[in-house]
């Protein structure tokens, strides 16, 4: 009983998602606000690299987060906001690289050694069996 | 036989592994590195922008000064130590038909200011990007960053970083001079 409380105080202690984002930045539309969100966390902040612009105090997420806020407003659909940034920052600032001829290797190449591992033991075995 | 061969395969392949790594690792000894994040803006025209001028004897910048010379833009800070070192190159850039163009990037007005007054203003013409939009624009994400635009307004290189004398005479210098022709 005692562990179940401790237990219940340390999920409390549990500290928020803390993202970048200043309550100034915050859209007052909720709606646009989460779609803004969705969108920041699947663009790469470029000074920092390994975090999403929603989670970098940097000034370019700061100004990148603006971005995607103004042209949200401006009636622009996810993708059109996220293929504004990457007419201006390339493939590279999204954190999912997209699927096509350059990414390839990237996408399959895990698929393909796959798959020549388990041929190579089917080879392996069926050759045993028949020895 | 064969066997025995298939059995050095793996061998085989893990050499040509290290083999290409020693091969980029060398590459980059020589100052091969590739850009760090790429410019996709390259072979595209530039962004239009419309930036009042930061001094009073130097002017601003829009989209249609580009036309007709070979303009190299630069983005700089006073608080940015590599920007400093590039410096003293700027001025040498310049010459008939080219135009050398700055842009603070993040840069307190006053402070890029006093400090052109103190280091010396290279700058054919200079815009401040209050909002960074056309920093943005431009695909900037850090300072220095440098960009040659041919006389149609199309960026034609990207150098992030600082110049370096042999850049500007193994990248910059030709491509300056096919570009005025």
């Amino acid at each position: 009983m005692k562990r179940l409380f401790f237990i219940f105080l340390f999920m409390l202690a549990l500290p928020a998602p803390a993202f970048a984002i200043q309550p100034d930045e915050v859209l007052s539309d909720p709606a646009l606000e989460a779609r803004a969100r969705a969108i920041g966390q699947e663009l790469r902040c470029l000074v920092c690299q390994n975090q999403s612009i929603d989670d970098s105090d940097a000034e370019l997420a700061h100004d990148l987060r603006l971005v995607v806020r103004a042209r949200l407003k401006a009636g622009d659909s996810d993708a059109q906001v996220k293929h504004y940034i990457v007419a201006r920052y390339g493939d590279y600032v999204l954190l999912k690289p997209p699927f096509k001829p350059e990414t390839y290797i990237l996408w399959l190449g895990p698929l393909a050694l796959l798959l020549a591992a388990i041929l190579g033991v089917v080879f392996f075995y069926c050759r045993r069996g028949v020895s | 036989m064969t066997r025995r061969l298939l059995f050095l395969l793996p061998i085989v392949v893990f050499s040509a592994l290290v083999g290409f790594c020693a091969l980029r690792l060398i590459l980059v000894a020589h100052g091969h590195t590739p850009d760090l994040i790429p410019s996709v803006l390259v072979n595209h025209p530039a962004p239009a922008f419309d930036l009042p001028p930061l001094l009073a004897d130097t002017p601003g910048l829009r989209t249609d000064d580009l036309k007709g010379k070979v303009t190299i833009l630069n983005f700089f800070a006073s608080t940015c130590v590599p920007c400093r070192a590039e410096h003293p190159l700027l001025a040498g850039l310049k010459g008939d038909g080219v135009t050398l163009a700055g842009i603070p990037y993040k840069n307190r007005s006053t402070d890029a200011a006093s400090w052109l007054e103190n280091a010396g203003d290279p700058y054919d013409a200079i815009g401040v990007d209050a909002d960074s939009r056309t920093a943005i624009d431009f695909g900037v994400y850090g300072v220095p960053e440098t960009y040659v635009i041919d006389r149609r307004g199309t960026i034609r290189f990207k150098q992030t970083g600082p110049l370096t004398p042999e850049l500007i005479r193994q990248r910059l210098e030709p491509l300056i001079k096919e570009l005025k022709k």
